[in-house]
Order: structure tokens, then C-alpha cells, then sequence
């Protein structure tokens, strides 16, 4: 009975109004659910005006001011839309793979702190989490290309499998070297430890604290995680999923309405997913960029925002800017240029780190 | 229990009709062996209207705008070789305005078919930003052939004898101010793709076609030049006043899909040049004048004219009727289109109208290639090949 009651109280808790001590695990979850789904509809609306500005066209302009609620329209257009389903193609996995790739997409949300001490898991192997949950997106590209039983998707799902799996590796990699200078798995911790040293603190100029940031002594590294990002959400010129010129649309192909909705959004979510671990990881998370009194008056919420939108949007110019790649070139850059440089500056770092001392040690010097 | 030998067999895809990069109505049956192509079977005619036969049942005027409709993205260069073909028959000579107006618009029809082309190209590799950047230039091309003709596409403007009306100055004067500015939105265009590393990773390399090669499979155009001939009917057998331009003709060295953007990058460089020296002439003294032949049993009256003198409402009667009699022969005449030489091989039997038109569209023979050009390659290969051939299917299918 006591775990029932403490586990309804974990859950459900409201101690503004005397009910449990907590508040309720279902209520951040949900308050997090709706800002990103909200989020997520802006930075869509932004990804398509970007891209209209970069090919002189005006873009989505025509629902509401700006053409504003231009995802809005679009969720009621694909929700209200008859759900086809190929009549080869299995049920079961057919539904079930937009379902996945949405869900997963969402669950890597919660270990991400949006601010110091906002976040719903506060797991001590986020990191762990995040690439575990990532990993498995990839079920759903090759469930959806599979269980359409169309050439088309089927084609995509190969090489999105093939894609995605390569370069997880040297995202892997890539993390292990933010980790040696961390000495954490907790991705609060990872953002800590890039306010309390760094290269401001060695300078003697803390308040400069955008320096500290591991985006400068990791730059390659930052590099190599921004283009790997780009590959594991399938973005242009990575988009060989879904390669328009030839697979016509990769294993969305048979896709319509609401499943094929599910598919976009778990895409953008985690394509905002990598946004923010690349802020996490590389640009500080919530700090601000000057530790001084104008810009400390900002809520690290916002900061965390502003930085996750700017990556965003150097995802979207990447989509307006570049050609795709061929399918073999992609392998090659995965396996023979990413996976040895990154190993390389593993080596390297824990070589360094161990000589030098330098890292964070969970704050302990 | 046995375990029967498992058959192993190509994947087959079907690429089209209704595909983003078929470019049109293109069906091609791909075999594939994982990503790598064995054999590809193009299937042409979505698009066949029966262009040649329908005009055999035509005047020789009422043919012309059938022409419009083959490479409906250069139109007036196809209808160019059906008038030097009716006037070689006839005999006519054109005006020296009439053969510069011809001449700047064929390099207008360059530069639509060039942009065009070389966009889509960039499409078909993935980038999806240059077409739009092009076609903001291709709209002010098209607003040029609407001035001058009354359409954006169908112009129905390049008639035996000549052309259908003058140009107004101001129209001159615009396509002057935008030779000038023109070579800056082309630098965009190229400092968006030509030293793109992902751009050249696509195209060097692939499609390459030996100069041989593209001798034997009848290529012409940007095919043959991007092989390295120098093979060029504007000056190998100048038509119109193409001997009294100066004009360079780029020529490739490895024949593959990159070299051919490059030259198209140039020649649209040079057509520019070309329209420029257009320009300058039509506004000499010497480029004054008729538009058009003032022979009044194959060219109408203006309307102006006709109004006034008995003989011209003769003329403008019988020839927007019955139409002019050619005298009995056959005769084959090409121009250098954007997509190579595009020819009209006409049979008069000594009517009004032409007893047999044949038309020698130069896509028809580079998609023919297709199977030549893509074998072991990549399947996105096979977008990118079909990108530098420039087919457009009005003229494949005719």
C-alpha cells in the first residue's frame, strides 16, 4: 500500500494543494511534451522560411501573421486526412513504425536539462540514454521501409539503416571526448563543468565565459558532431533516406496523414534533439555567453533556447546550401575520415588529459 | 525435405513516368544489383502527339508552332530550323534585322534552355536552392519573348522570311541592361555549385562519354563538345549572321557530367556576349530596317498595309488561307539548339503544304545512351546522368 501511495505521489503529486510532497512526474513530463510539440511547430515554419529566404521565395505567408500558424494548418490537414494503407503492406508494422520513431524521439527529451536543475531525469548516464534511445530511431525508418512492401521505401530503409548505424559511431566517439574532459555521464554535470573551467579561467577573464565552452579546445570535435548530426537525423546532404531525385521519398513513400505527420515530427524532434545536445555538449547549455550582469538577468531557459535555435538554424542553411551525397560517399566519410579522426582525438585527449591533469573530475581539481 | 536453390534476380524499379527527377514523362526500367545499376530500358512516347505527321496536314506557316512544342524550353530555336529549312526551299533570304533579331533570340532560347538545365542538374544532385535562383532569371527571358511575341513560350515568332514583328526599341534597349547584369545572377549561380565539393563528388567523373563513343551514338551539342570536339554548327556552318559574331566555343576534356555543366556554365557566357554584339548591331544604322523578307507571296502583308492596298489584302488573304506554294524538293537544315543540333529534313511535293517533316530532335539520340551511361554506375548516378543530358521530352516524343 505505502509503494502505491509514494509511487501515486511521484506521479501525480500536487503539494501547492496538500496532496503528496512531490510534484508530479506527469506534469513536468506533459508541461515539456507541449512547449517542445509547440516549439517544434515554430521551428518547422522557421526551417521552411530559412530556406525560402535562401531561394528567394517568400514561404509559408499566407495562415495567419506571417503565415505563423502555418504548422498548425498543417497538423489539422494531415490529422484530418484518410489513413491509406497500401494493401501489401503489413499493418501492424506499418502503423507501429511512425509510432516508434515519434515516440523515441520524444523519449530522449527527458534527460535533456533545459535549465540548471529543469530537467525531468536527472539520470547520472544521460548520455547512456540518449544514445541508446537514438540508436533504436533507427527501428522505425527500417520498419516503415519494410512493412510498406513498395521498392521505393524499401531501398530507403537499407540505406538509412546503413547510414544511420555509421554514424552513431562517431558520434560515440565524439561524446567520449566531451566525457574525458568531464569525467561525467549526467548531462547537467557536462554543462557545469563548462562554466568552472576552461579557457576564460585560464585567461583570468571568467566573465568571458562563451571561451570556456568546449567548442573551442574541442573544435574539431564540434565540427565532426555537427555534420554527424546532420547524417543520424537523415538532413541534406545526408537526406539519402529519403533522397527526393532518386527514391522519390526514401520510406515515407507510402506514407499519407497522421502516420506520415508522426514521421516528420519525430524527425524534427530529434533533429531539435541533436540542436540540444550540441548545445549541451559543445556550447554551454543554459549558461550565458557573458558571465555579467546584463545578460545573467536572462533565465538560462531562454539562453538554452537562443543557442539551441542558432545550431538550428546553421541545420537548416546546411539544407538550403548543399547538394545530397552518393550513397558510397557517405560510407566513405562516416567510416574512412570521421571514425579515424575521432579516434584518434580520443587517444590523443586521454593522453593529454592524463599528462596534464586538466578536466573537470565532477569539480573536484 | 530439399532445400531448393534459391534464384537470385536483379532488383527491378520502375524510375517514372511519375517520378521528381524523370524530368517530364521519362519511364526507365532499372535493374539494379544493390545500389548498382545493370541495365537500364528507356521507355519513351508519354508524351507522342504526333508532331510530324500532323504536320504534313499543315500549311507551311500553320506548322511552325508545333515547334514551340519540342524543346518547349528553347522554343523559338526549333522553329529557327524549320524556317531555314522552308527558306532554303524557297529560295528567300532574310533581312539583316530579321537574321540579328533570330540570332539574339536563339540566344535567348540558349539561355531559358542553359538555366534550365543546369539547375535542374543541381536538383537532381540534391540542391534544391539553385533552380529557383535561375528561373528568377529565366522569368525575364520569358518576359523578353513576350515582348516580342505575344507569348511566353509559344511564341510562334521565327516565320519563313524571317520574323514576326520588330522589336521596340525600349525591348532592345532592356535586353541590353540585362546582358549587363545577367553575368552577376550567373556568378551566384555559379559560386553556389562549380567548386561545391559535394557538387563535384556528383558529377566528376560520371557519365563520361569518349569522344568515339559520342560519335557512334550520334550525340551532338554539349554531349560531343564536352568530349572534346569542337563541334559547333554556329561556326562550322554559320547560319543567320553567326560568322560576323565573336563568340568562343568552351570545349570539355573528360566528357563527364561535370564538364558538361561547365560548358553550359560558358556558353551561357558567351551567349550573353553574342546577344550583347546583337544589340549593338540592331542599333547601327546598318541593323535598321525589314524584319522580314518583303517577298509578298510568302510573307504577309502588315496589317497596316493590308488595309490600304488591294494587292496586300490579296496577299494577306491567300496566305493566312490556302498559304504559299514551295517548290518541289528536300532539303535539310540544323541549327546548333541548346541541347545540339536540332534539324528539320522537309519533303515538298510542290504544295502548301510539306509532304514529309522529319525532325532530328538531339535528346532522342542522348537518352538512347542511357543504358551506354549508366551501366555500373549508382542509382543517384542515373539522376545525375539523365541531369546532364538535358532531355526534355516534348522533342524526344515529338
Amino acid at each position: 500500500m505505502d509503494f502505491i501511495t509514494s509511487a501515486l505521489d511521484y506521479l501525480l503529486g500536487i503539494p501547492v494543494l496538500g496532496w503528496g510532497t512531490h510534484v508530479g512526474f506527469v506534469y513536468m513530463a506533459l508541461l515539456l511534451l507541449v512547449c517542445l510539440l509547440v516549439f517544434t511547430a515554430f521551428i518547422l515554419l522557421a526551417d521552411r522560411k530559412i530556406w525560402a529566404a535562401v531561394q528567394i521565395r517568400r514561404g509559408p505567408n499566407v495562415v495567419g501573421p506571417f503565415g505563423l500558424f502555418q504548422s498548425f494548418a498543417d497538423l489539422l490537414k494531415f490529422a484530418f486526412k484518410e489513413v491509406v494503407i497500401p494493401a501489401g503492406a503489413d499493418k501492424v508494422l506499418f502503423i507501429m513504425a511512425p509510432l516508434i520513431t515519434a515516440t523515441l524521439a520524444l523519449g530522449a527529451w527527458a534527460v535533456i536539462p533545459v535549465n540548471a536543475g529543469w530537467v525531468i531525469a536527472d539520470l547520472n548516464v544521460g548520455i547512456l540514454y540518449i544514445l541508446a534511445i537514438s540508436s533504436l530511431g533507427v527501428y522505425g525508418v527500417i520498419i516503415g521501409g519494410w512493412a510498406s512492401n513498395s521498392k521505393y521505401p524499401f531501398l530507403g530503409s537499407l540505406r538509412s539503416a546503413a547510414q544511420m548505424v555509421s554514424y552513431e559511431v562517431s558520434i560515440g566517439l565524439v561524446i567520449i571526448t566531451v566525457l574525458l574532459c568531464v569525467g561525467s555521464l549526467n548531462l547537467s554535470d557536462i554543462v557545469t563543468a563548462q562554466q568552472e573551467m576552461g579557457l576564460a579561467h585560464t585567461l583570468g577573464v571568467p566573465w568571458l565565459s562563451f571561451l570556456n565552452w568546449f567548442w573551442l579546445p574541442l573544435f574539431p570535435m564540434f565540427v565532426i558532431f555537427y555534420v554527424s548530426a546532420l547524417a543520424e537525423t537523415n538532413r541534406p546532404p545526408f537526406d539519402l533516406a529519403e533522397g527526393e531525385s532518386e527514391l522519390v521519398a526514401g520510406f515515407m513513400t507510402e506514407y499519407s496523414s497522421t502516420p506520415y505527420m508522426l514521421f516528420m515530427l519525430g524527425e524534427y524532434i530529434s533533429i531539435l534533439l541533436m540542436c540540444a545536445m550540441t548545445t549541451i555538449l559543445f556550447l554551454g547549455g543554459w549558461a550565458s555567453p557573458i558571465d555579467l550582469p546584463p545578460f545573467t538577468w536572462i533565465p538560462g531557459v531562454i539562453w538554452f533556447v537562443l543557442k539551441l535555435t542558432l545550431v538550428f538554424f546553421m541545420f537548416a542553411m546546411a539544407k538550403a546550401i548543399v547538394p545530397r551525397y552518393r550513397y558510397d560517399q557517405l560510407m566513405r566519410i562516416g567510416w574512412k575520415v570521421f571514425l579515424p579522426i575521432s579516434l584518434l582525438t580520443v587517444i590523443v585527449l586521454a593522453f593529454i588529459l592524463q599528462l596534464t591533469g586538466w578536466g573537470w573530475h565532477g569539480g573536484v581539481a | 525435405m530439399s532445400v531448393s536453390e534459391t534464384e537470385v534476380r536483379n532488383f527491378t524499379i520502375n524510375f517514372g513516368p511519375v517520378h521528381p527527377s524523370a524530368h517530364g514523362v521519362l519511364r526507365l526500367i532499372l535493374e539494379l544489383d544493390g545500389e548498382i545499376v545493370e541495365r537500364v530500358d528507356p521507355h519513351i512516347g508519354l508524351l507522342h502527339r504526333g508532331t510530324e505527321k500532323l504536320i504534313e496536314s499543315k500549311t507551311y506557316l500553320q506548322a511552325v508552332p508545333y515547334f514551340d512544342r519540342l524543346d518547349y524550353v528553347a522554343p523559338m530555336n526549333q522553329e529557327h530550323a524549320f524556317a531555314l529549312a522552308v527558306e532554303k526551299l524557297l529560295g528567300l533570304t532574310v533581312p539583316r534585322r530579321g537574321q540579328l533579331i533570330r540570332v539574339l533570340y536563339s540566344e535567348i532560347g540558349r539561355l531559358l534552355a542553359h538555366l534550365m538545365n543546369v539547375t535542374t542538374q543541381a536538383m537532381d544532385v540534391g540542391a534544391l536552392t539553385p533552380p529557383l535562383w535561375g528561373f528568377e532569371q529565366r522569368e525575364k527571358l520569358m518576359v523578353f519573348y513576350e515582348r516580342a511575341s505575344g507569348a511566353r513560350m509559344h511564341a510562334a515568332y521565327f516565320r519563313p522570311g524571317g520574323v514576326h514583328q520588330d522589336l521596340p526599341q525600349a525591348l532592345i534597349d532592356d535586353i541590353e541592361t540585362f546582358c549587363e547584369t545577367f553575368p552577376k545572377a550567373l556568378a551566384d549561380i555559379d559560386s553556389l555549385l562549380t567548386n561545391n565539393r559535394i557538387f563535384k563528388q556528383r558529377n566528376v567523373d560520371i557519365g563520361v562519354v569518349k569522344l568515339e563513343d559520342a560519335w557512334n551514338w550520334g550525340f551532338s551539342g554539349v554531349l560531343v563538345r564536352g568530349s572534346g570536339a569542337a563541334w559547333d554548327l554556329r561556326k562550322s556552318q554559320p547560319y543567320e549572321c553567326y560568322d560576323e559574331m565573336e563568340f568562343d566555343v568552351p570545349i570539355g576534356k573528360n566528357g563527364d557530367c561535370y564538364d558538361r555543366y561547365l560548358i553550359r556554365m560558358e556558353e551561357m557566357r558567351q551567349s550573353t556576349r553574342i546577344m550583347k554584339q546583337c544589340v549593338d548591331k540592331l542599333n547601327a544604322p546598318e541593323g535598321k530596317g525589314p524584319v522580314s523578307s518583303l517577298d509578298g507571296k510568302v510573307v504577309p502583308p502588315s496589317r497596316g498595309e493590308m488595309k490600304k492596298s488591294m494587292e496586300a489584302l490579296i496577299h494577306h488573304f491567300k496566305l493566312y488561307t490556302e498559304g504559299y506554294k514551295v517548290p518541289a524538293g528536300e532539303v535539310y537544315a540544323a541549327v546548333e539548339a541548346p541541347k545540339g543540333e536540332f534539324g528539320v529534313y522537309l519533303v515538298s511535293d510542290g504544295t502548301n503544304k510539306p509532304y514529309r517533316c522529319k525532325i532530328r530532335a538531339p535528346g532522342f539520340a542522348h537518352l538512347s545512351a542511357m543504358d551506354f551511361l549508366c551501366r555500373g554506375h549508382m542509382l543517384a548516378d542515373v539522376s545525375a546522368i539523365l541531369g546532364s543530358l538535358d532531355i526534355v521530352f516534348g522533342e524526344v516524343d515529338r
